[in-house]
């Protein structure tokens, strides 16, 4: 048995962790099209009815309203943020720049139940209540780095030559930048996007810390149901999420690719 | 009656650059004359292309003043400057047809519509590249880029149009259609033009004035013949064609020439210039202003600057043959001859004459 060694152990052991990580989340999807109550294999029938048992759970659909309106301002403010961040970072020089860098993309770095304690600290601090602001600012916070950083990818990529003819046919640095540098931009900004949407939208640990019972996601309340039940509903809310958080980025390289073939770029 | 041209439409004084601690311009006074096509040559380095970014604005001279039209512009923004500039890769917007390419300085200058369509189409007929306003830039050739490059520059009607080795992204041979293309359109504009190149055969072309640059400093400056024939240093007479080069001392005047003895022996009178006896110099001879004959058809052996030698490489070239003869002293020169019956071989015995008026002397640098 000399073949066994070497190479085939190493497949033979990622095979087995790929299979120890992805078990649990199929057993989940299948789970959730069971119509029995208590869950075992071999499954005795499929059916729908946890996932209309779901969409009639009030407390559910408003967690999921919540997750989509701050997945939505969180990706849009922190878009707003990085674009100018990355501009400077990439197109300017001054003092502190690293630093500021640095910072930035500290959250990164940084244990996430780290950044949830200090942001509570902070606002302790600050004698203020927690709020849907604290936890669109914790969003922001926590899912500026990615964009910061495909942006800035992006942006050292396009040639500065393109601004500079830009500016010698007459365009303001202003309006160089919609003319040219966003266009060429796009793509990453909405990768960008994207990215901060689903992070945001699976965000658990440091929500955990952020959310009030008002403003509760649904990874925060799939959390919540497993402490106290193991409702079948959770499995088809698990589905659901699952198929969000995989299929909207696939679609989304889908369409920046055509986008991309479009423009000829 | 035709209005003056303005002899310095674009005026540099005193323009130096610095970056960090490199000095990639040193003060250069520099006047462009109104419509001329003037060409800045030099090798990689020597700070052609920082120069001209400063007349875009997109550099800022460390010290010094530019003028256009007598106007100073160092503190103008890039953007009202109301230059046309072409670079080296082409720069056309790659998210952009080519219309909007070229229609995109006419859309910050208030033009209407339907004026900006018909100057696009003038411009694109211009470069003889009409109807191709859907198309993306990604569609073009290389060459077909630059000549949309260079009608987005000129469709604006700019003060001055600014040129960064625009031929040298280009294949071999579509460099000398584009160079003539430029060469044209530069003519019926009549626009002032700053080109930059490191290709001499470019710069004395197409030039009204060649500026010669080395180490961010200006060495010559003046018509293509003037700073082919009359190099003012060593580094202009080396960059400019092939000469050869040899040290010597003044010993005497003769008439309207210098009798030099050269470091190798040999004597050889040279023309021009103001010497004294004892004036260390340095003669240079276009390789091509040599004559070269077989030895035995050589007829007198008094002859001026004549000297014989064998050949020790030959390469030809295809209507010329370049050649180096060693002479007997062990001098070896080199001599560019047309071929008129047929070449020297390795090794033929030869008479190499150096007619005194191209003997050019020069001040032996230290
Ligand atoms: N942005 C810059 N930063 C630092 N050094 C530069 C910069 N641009 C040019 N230089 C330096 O200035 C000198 C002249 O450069 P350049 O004007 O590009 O030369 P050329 O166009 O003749 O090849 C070079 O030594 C180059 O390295
Ligand atoms: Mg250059």
């Amino acid at each position: 048995m000399k073949r066994l060694s070497g190479w085939s152990l190493i497949k033979i052991y990622t095979v087995l962790i790929y299979v120890w990580m992805f078990t649990p989340i199929v057993a989940v999807v299948l789970l959730s099209f069971n119509s029995q109550q208590f869950g075992s294999f071999p499954m005795e029938g499929l059916s729908f009815r946890w996932y209309v048992k779901l969409s009639q759970n009030a407390s559910i659909l408003d967690a999921f309203k919540n997750s989509l309106v701050l997945g939505s301002l969180t990706s849009i403010m922190t878009t707003a943020i990085a674009i100018p961040a990355a501009m400077a970072f990439v197109r300017y020089d001054f003092i502190g720049k690293e630093a500021l860098n640095t910072l930035l993309l500290a959250p990164i770095m940084i244990p996430e139940v780290v950044l949830g304690v200090a942001l509570l600290i902070f606002i302790r601090w600050l004698q203020q209540p927690k709020s849907f602001a604290l936890l669109l600012i914790g969003h922001v916070v926590l899912t500026l780095p990615y964009v910061l950083l495909v942006v800035q990818a992006r942006l050292v990529g396009i040639k500065r030559v393109y601004e500079e003819a830009a500016q010698t046919l007459g365009a303001s640095p202003l309006q160089t930048f919609w003319a040219v540098t966003f266009p060429l931009l796009a793509p990453a900004i909405f990768a960008g996007m994207l990215f901060s949407f689903t992070i945001s939208f699976d965000d658990v640990t440091a929500t955990l810390f952020w959310a009030t019972a008002q403003n509760q996601t649904v990874p925060v309340k799939i959390f919540g149901m497993l402490r106290d039940s193991i409702s079948p509903e959770i499995n088809a809310l698990g589905a659901v999420m699952i198929f969000l958080t995989v299929s909207l980025p696939l679609a989304a390289g889908y369409i920046s690719r055509r986008f991309a073939r479009g423009s000829g770029a | 009656m035709e209005k003056e041209k303005n002899p310095g439409l674009v005026q540099f004084r005193g323009v130096m650059k610095r970056f960090g601690d490199v000095l990639a311009v040193e003060k250069t006074d520099l006047d462009i004359p109104e419509g001329s096509l003037v060409t800045l040559l030099g090798p990689s380095g020597c700070g052609k292309t920082t120069l001209l970014r400063m007349v875009a604005g997109l550099e800022t001279p460390t010290e010094g003043d530019i003028y256009i039209k007598g106007n100073r512009i160092n503190d103008v923004p890039i953007h009202k400057r109301n230059l046309g500039m072409i670079f080296q890769n082409y720069a056309l917007f790659p998210h952009k047809t080519i219309f909007d390419n070229v229609a995109f300085g006419l859309k910050y200058r208030n033009i209407p519509k339907d004026q900006i369509k018909e100057k696009v189409s003038r411009a694109l007929e211009m470069v003889r590249l009409p109807g191709v306003e859907n198309r993306m830039p990604s569609q073009l050739s290389g060459g077909q880029q630059q000549r949309i490059a260079l009608a987005r520059a000129i469709v604006i009607e700019p003060d001055v149009l600014l040129m960064d080795e625009p031929l040298s992204a280009l294949d071999e041979n579509l460099r000398e259609e584009m160079r003539l293309e430029i060469d044209n359109i530069q003519r019926m504009l009549g626009v002032t033009s700053i080109f930059v190149t490191h290709d001499q055969r470019e710069a004395l072309s197409m030039s009204d004035k060649i500026v010669v640059m080395e180490g961010g400093r200006k060495q010559q400056e003046g018509g293509p013949e003037e700073v082919y024939n009359n190099p003012a240093n060593h580094f202009v007479a080396d960059f400019l064609g092939h000469s050869n080069f040899v040290d010597g001392v003044i010993q005497s005047r003769d008439g309207d020439g210098y009798r030099v003895k050269l470091e190798d022996g040999n004597e050889l009178m040279a023309e021009g210039g103001d010497w004294r006896e004892g004036d260390a110099v340095e003669v240079v001879v276009r390789a091509q202003k040599l004559d070269i004959v077989p030895r035995d058809s050589h007829q007198t052996d008094d002859a001026v600057n004549c000297f014989f030698g064998k050949i020790k490489e030959r390469s030809y070239m295809g209507g010329e043959v370049s050649y180096f003869v060693e002479l007997e002293n062990g001098t070896v020169l080199h001599v560019i001859g047309i071929v008129k019956t047929k070449p020297f071989r390795r090794g033929d015995p030869v008479a190499v004459t150096a007619p005194p008026r191209h003997c050019k002397l020069l001040r032996k640098e230290s």
